[in-house]
């Protein structure tokens, strides 16, 4: 398996531009609103914040900048429905301080470990955002494993490529 | 102390960043509910850092296609089409408005003072947004406050409901679908006139709620809105009947399959106007009657008042005076426009006029309402020369109620009703007796 520990001194640690920091997030939450209208499922399985949280924590390896990011894609992201603001930031919080944790210890950039690493942040994901809408904000969730799997399972190969491109905005600290 | 914080802060940075969110969360949610309203502000914010791409991207997917389908492929056949397309849209509503009158009318014509909703002016919008979640069913449309529109507005195609406007910005307004969990729309089952609760699921099915198990529905049955939720008029397409099944507490699950398709939605009409109109009740068919006989009744034609006053001479011309009867003539004041029949009378003796506003289609003058409620009644009193000449059958037959009460029978003109094309009847049926 190509997942391999390494040293804080070993990973390379990576830092944006501006325009790219700001710009993807806003991409992909413009993407998530409206790809939607013409394909409906999309917004059933793919969550493009989630995989731009992953990738932007795994990248920085920086856990406070890493939780921040994910509150800032999260908080943003529940500006654009109606639920209560704070439950997908709450979540994406979350996964974006493991990320970027697991981004720390771990190599994360080859595409088996991606892969594994969006799969797991995805339920991770899901458990924070369930917990918290059925316990705090007493919303009605049902949880299916098989759709939850699929869905898993296609922002993980999704994310694999979506890093890859992202990986071209780069720049060496 | 220090070595303790600087191990842990980023832990401790997590904890109070959560905490803050749940903080905000819980003040969001309270007992009576979310209020979307109180959180605009904040909303607002990304809705304007997204929606302008958005748009943009809308407007050059259909400026591009516009500029395909409208120049260079059957450019006046396309146009046409889109035409024709709005406008049976628009008869497509309106039949629907329309049958339900119908049996409305049917069901409802004994009830007095039913008041009914009808769709009265609605402005289309463009979809150029979702919230990108299946978890929070919305979308966003190209048209807000600066177009008219306000919150819990219905939303609709011509096909059927859509939802209603949550969130109103100066551009954009938020749009709930009908099958969000935290919608709820007034709808019956067309047949059976049962009514229940329409709601969204967390999957995005749409079920109505609160019909009782030991009622008969069936499958592929139409539900209607029922108009109680007071934002969709009575009698919009929902949907239709996919499957019944026994549900919790006594009720049905009964699931829905809406009648437009909230996945693919491209142009919606937000209802921006509904008027209230009363069904007619028996007084106002009353009246209409009593107007329709009035319009038919034949009426005098103006003369010159020499005519008249020889007319009132050869009515005496036999030499011994007759006593003309006092009749008093109902003869509305108008403002406006005279009634054919007293156009050219002779000025009358005393006239108690009350104010009358106007007429009505026909030309009838309306009786103008006094602040009991009651109609006033123009009473004219007119010179004896004029009534021997006027006291027509016509006249005779339009005030024959208070006549009767005003004068002694033995002087009361013949009554006289001629037929509806004479318009003047012989000169020897007017005589008095």
């Amino acid at each position: 398996m190509p997942i391999t520990y390494t040293s804080g001194e070993q990973v390379e640690v990576y830092r944006f531009g501006i325009p790219v920091t700001i710009g993807v997030p806003l991409l992909a939450l413009f993407l998530q609103a409206f790809v939607p209208l013409r394909y409906p499922r999309f917004a059933v399985y793919i969550d493009l914040p989630l995989l731009v949280t992953i990738f932007f924590a795994m990248a920085r390896r920086n856990p406070i900048s890493g939780l921040l990011t994910g509150a800032v894609i999260g908080l943003a992201q529940d500006m654009l429905g109606h639920n209560p603001i704070g439950i997908y930031g709450i979540a994406k919080t979350v996964v974006g301080y493991g990320a970027s944790s697991l981004g720390v210890k771990l190599d994360v950039e080859n595409a088996g470990a991606r892969l594994l690493v969006t799969l797991g942040f995805y339920f991770v994901h899901a458990a924070v955002y369930f917990t918290v809408a059925r316990g705090m904000v007493n919303m009605t969730q049902t949880w299916s494993w098989s759709s939850g799997l699929l869905a898993g399972l296609a922002n993980a190969f999704l994310g694999v490529i979506l890093y890859f491109v992202l990986d071209k905005f780069k720049q060496r600290t | 102390m220090e070595s303790v914080l600087g191990r842990y802060r980023n832990l401790i940075i997590l904890v109070g960043v959560l905490f803050l969110q749940v903080l905000g969360l819980a003040m969001q949610v309270k007992k009576s509910g979310v209020d979307i309203e109180k959180t605009r502000l904040i909303r607002i914010w990304a809705v304007d850092a997204v929606t302008p791409f958005e748009r943009m991207l809308v407007w050059v997917q259909t400026s591009s296609g516009n500029l395909w389908h409208n120049y260079f492929y059957l450019r006046g056949v396309r146009a046409e089409n889109r035409q024709l397309k709005e406008q049976i849209e628009q008869m497509r509503l309106q039949q629907v408005r329309l049958a339900d009158d119908a049996a409305q009318a049917r069901r409802l014509q004994t009830l007095l003072a039913f008041k009914e909703q009808f769709i009265s002016r609605t402005v289309a919008a463009q979809v150029i947004g979702s919230s990108g979640s299946d978890l929070s069913r919305i979308i966003y449309i190209d048209k807000g406050e600066n177009s008219g529109i306000r919150r819990d507005m219905a939303v609709m195609t011509a096909d059927g409901i859509v939802g209603k406007v949550l969130l109103v910005y100066p551009s954009v307004a938020q749009v709930l679908l009908i099958n969000d969990q935290s919608s709820g729309v007034g709808a019956l089952l067309e047949k059976t006139r049962l009514q229940g609760v329409l709601r969204g699921t967390s999957n995005g099915e749409v079920v109505l709620e609160r019909v009782m198990s030991d009622e008969q529905v069936s499958v592929s049955e139409p539900v209607l809105t029922s108009g109680g939720d007071q934002i969709f008029p009575k009698g919009l397409p929902v949907g239709t009947v996919t499957k019944v099944a026994n549900g919790r507490d006594l009720f049905l699950n009964i699931k829905i399959k809406p009648a437009a398709d909230l996945s693919k939605l491209e142009e919606v009409l937000v209802l921006v106007e509904k008027q209230e109109r009363e069904t007619p009740t028996e007084d106002a068919v009353r009246m209409r009657a009593s107007d329709i006989l009035a319009q038919r009744l034949p009426s005098v034609p103006d003369k010159p008042a020499t005519d008249a006053a020889g007319a009132a001479s050869s009515h005496t011309g036999a030499g011994a005076p007759v006593a003309q009867p006092k009749t008093a003539v109902k003869q509305p004041a108008v403002t406006g426009a005279k009634p054919q029949g007293l156009a050219g009378a002779a000025k009358p003796v005393a006239t108690v006029k009350p104010a009358v506003t106007g007429t009505n289609a026909a030309g009838v003058p309306k009786p103008t309402k006094t602040s009991a409620g009651a109609s006033e009644t123009p009473i004219t009193l007119l010179p004896d020369a004029q009534k021997s000449s006027d006291t027509t059958g016509t006249e005779a037959t339009r005030s024959q109620p208070d006549a009767s009460q005003a004068n002694p029978p033995s002087a009361q003109p013949k009554p006289v009703t001629p037929a509806p094309d004479n318009p003047q009847p012989p000169a020897d049926e007017n005589k008095p007796q």
